[in-house]
């Protein structure tokens, strides 16, 4: 309890920290819209604290929202009471949450805290583990997905992974494999090119690879290759696109080319990102749900969540005192 | 005492050291144990032994086997005669080398591939798993001798019979067919172990990537995963390859071992794979002056010919390897 008294108050960290040097220094830092005056003052040491995978060089405070009011919103999938269980542990418990297109939804959550596992299950891939059970239902467009075979369930819901995973192909195949009937080779290079070339217009990597389509997509640096598998996943023209912490191993620069990518696919896809970094749910998710140990603690939008949060739960963790 | 613990005199920070240019991070051996050095000192002695063995066999028999080939011997069958320039070259040897390596690894590759992709990817039930993992282990250390003894066993039976020549209702059991097929057996371990090295090399999220795009298992492994582990299939099968050129005691009990090809019938190519034959593994051993024909040049001949084989296949698998690096790898 004593810890937790001597976390500084959310909206005036910098003050308290400065002031309370026996207390640990929040390691993440949040922008607020009505103190913008803290930002100001907040130490650069401080600042310094707040390294983060995919943060901005100048640290939390810079944080901004990149993205704006959603246009629309219309509901694509709907999680209702879903819990996910592997043998006798149980990772998610009796979570609900809307999934909209027009919109970007972030989970975050400490580690191991069930917010993959509920990610995974939006597409059955929890059913790929064989302990796995859930219970619930997740519904994509009113028809529950458990109703939907698998491999066209995926096709519509996709998914990309914390680990960039271009297949040993060249960039031009890597795109087309999704493209082609199962296993199949058939339908000319010319025939798919046109979808393959959308495909990677709409994850702005068009321009960087046109001339090298043939060479191997391995060879890209790590960015690029992220953002080929974000085109992998498009190709498939989904409804609902899901993002496993999609930029924790990549550098500042190519984690904020695959944020604005994110914004921009927001109208025409639903997108539901998992991530470690609160800056970056804070700069580009609308809502935003907080998991703590398999539960849903908070869901509610970004600004709201971040600012304001409800729980108590949710406001330790939004101002660093555990993560 | 404590007075002068509490306030050490203030000196001036250390000025940094200038650096050395080392020249790599090798740490040398110079401050070990005496027992250490003498164990390095060893395994160097081991290591050049092994060069040097290598090297006196390689230039041995490419001193003999450059001065006794002549080309006119990978042309020429064998014949009879009394003196070695009467006696004809290998050709049916270097013939039925050929065939017996493209038969032997053209069972061993589907079939090993196969049982890899199975174990790695499927492997249920895991008993049914176990089961195959232990046998084809069994198998690979089962010397091929007692193999062939097998293999007699089963090609003899009559059911077989139309596999090699069968006189009066005996079946002779002998032929390009059953050896290939127990040569085989040979090869399968190196291939299974080599492709399910391959697949396991290969990270889960790489195949979870091709579910997550509405692949299913069986596209995956042929689309992605037996491509993706396609240089260490190449490779199992080129050192399967390898064994099958070199086995002598398959061939010697299976093949029949005459000096050249027996064909059975009239339907070219049956007719030959049907017959008894020869391989140059065996006609080193019978033209070695422990053998019955006793024409030791012609033996260090054939054996340069088989040892220029072998080297080409090591020099394959070294040019697949190179080739798969160049497509790159996932960062861990």
């Amino acid at each position: 309890m004593e810890f937790i008294a001597s976390v500084p108050e959310f909206d005036r960290q910098a003050g308290g920290v400065s002031a309370d040097v026996s207390s640990p220094p929040p390691i993440r830092r949040l922008p607020l819209e009505d103190t913008p005056a803290a930002s100001q003052v907040a130490p650069p040491a401080s600042t310094s604290t707040s390294g983060d995978g995919g943060s901005r060089s100048s640290g939390f405070t810079a944080a901004k929202r990149s993205i704006a009011a959603p246009q629309f919103s219309i509901r694509r999938m709907e999680i209702d009471n879903v819990s996910v269980s592997y043998a006798d542990r149980e990772a998610v418990k009796s979570v609900s949450i809307p999934v909209r297109q027009g919109e970007v939804l972030a989970l975050i959550g400490p580690s191991g805290c069930g917010k993959t596992t509920l990610l995974r299950s939006l597409n059955r891939l929890t059913e790929l583990t064989r302990t796995a059970t859930l219970s619930g239902r997740i519904l994509l467009d009113d028809v529950d997905i458990r109703l939907i075979e698998p491999t066209l369930l995926r096709r519509r819901v996709t998914m990309v992974f914390q680990q960039p995973n271009p297949f040993p192909m060249s960039v031009f195949d890597n795109i087309a494999y999704v493209l082609r009937e199962q296993g199949s080779r058939r339908q000319r290079k010319k025939a798919l090119e046109p979808k393959v070339h959308s495909a990677l217009e709409r994850a702005g990597l068009f321009e960087e690879v046109k001339d090298n389509l043939d060479h191997p997509a391995l060879r890209l640096s790590g960015g690029q290759q992220q953002r080929l598998c974000i085109a992998r996943a498009l190709a498939a023209e989904p409804e609902v696109l899901l993002l496993d912490e999609p930029c924790s191993a990549l550098d500042p620069q190519s984690t904020q080319v695959i944020e604005d990518l994110i914004v921009k696919l927001r109208d025409d896809v639903a997108v539901v990102i998992v991530t470690h970094n609160l800056q970056q749910a804070y700069r580009i998710a609308d809502h935003v749900a907080f998991m703590y140990l398999g539960e849903l603690v908070e869901y509610s939008s970004a600004t709201a969540l971040f600012n304001s949060p409800r729980e108590q739960r949710t406001k330790e963790y939004v101002s660093g005192a555990f993560g | 005492m404590e007075s002068s613990v509490a306030t050490p005199p203030p000196s001036p920070p250390p000025a940094p050291a200038p650096q050395k240019p080392t020249k790599g991070a090798v740490e040398g051996s110079a401050t070990w144990q005496l027992s250490d050095r003498i164990g390095l000192a060893i395994c160097w002695a081991l290591g050049l032994l092994f060069c040097a063995i290598a090297v006196a066999i390689i230039v041995y028999l490419l001193i003999q086997g450059l001065s006794y080939l002549k080309p006119s011997m990978l042309v020429t069958p064998a014949t009879s005669g009394f003196s070695q320039s009467q006696t004809g070259g290998f050709s049916d040897a270097l013939i039925g080398t050929l065939i017996v390596g493209t038969m032997g690894i053209s069972i061993a590759l589907p079939v090993g591939v196969g049982i890899a992709v199975w174990l790695v990817e499927y492997g249920r039930p895991a008993g049914l798993a176990r089961l195959t993992e232990s046998t084809i282990e069994a198998i690979a250390g089962i010397p091929s001798i007692v193999l062939a003894l097998f293999g007699t066993v089963i090609f003899s039976s009559t059911a077989l019979g139309f596999l090699s020549r069968t006189s009066e209702g005996i079946v002779f059991g002998r032929s390009f067919f059953a050896a290939a097929t127990m040569l085989s057996l040979v090869a399968l371990p190196l291939v299974v172990a080599s492709t399910r090295e391959g697949l396991n090399a290969i990270p889960q999220h790489v195949r979870e990537a091709s579910y997550a795009v509405g692949k299913t298992k069986i596209a995956t492994v042929r689309r992605i995963l037996l491509p993706t582990a396609r240089p260490q299939v190449a490779t199992g099968a080129m050192l399967g390859l390898g064994r099958i050129i070199g086995d002598t005691a398959i061939i010697l009990v299976l093949l029949g071992a005459t000096q050249n090809f027996a064909p059975v019938g009239n339907t070219f190519p049956l007719n030959y794979l049907r017959g008894a034959g020869t391989t140059l593994t065996n006609f080193v051993y019978e033209a070695s002056p422990t053998g019955n024909l006793n024409q030791p040049q012609k033996a260090y001949a054939a054996a340069f010919v088989l040892l220029l084989m072998v080297l080409a296949l090591n020099a394959a698998v070294d040019i697949v390897h190179r080739r798969a690096r160049k497509v790159g790898t996932w960062s861990s």
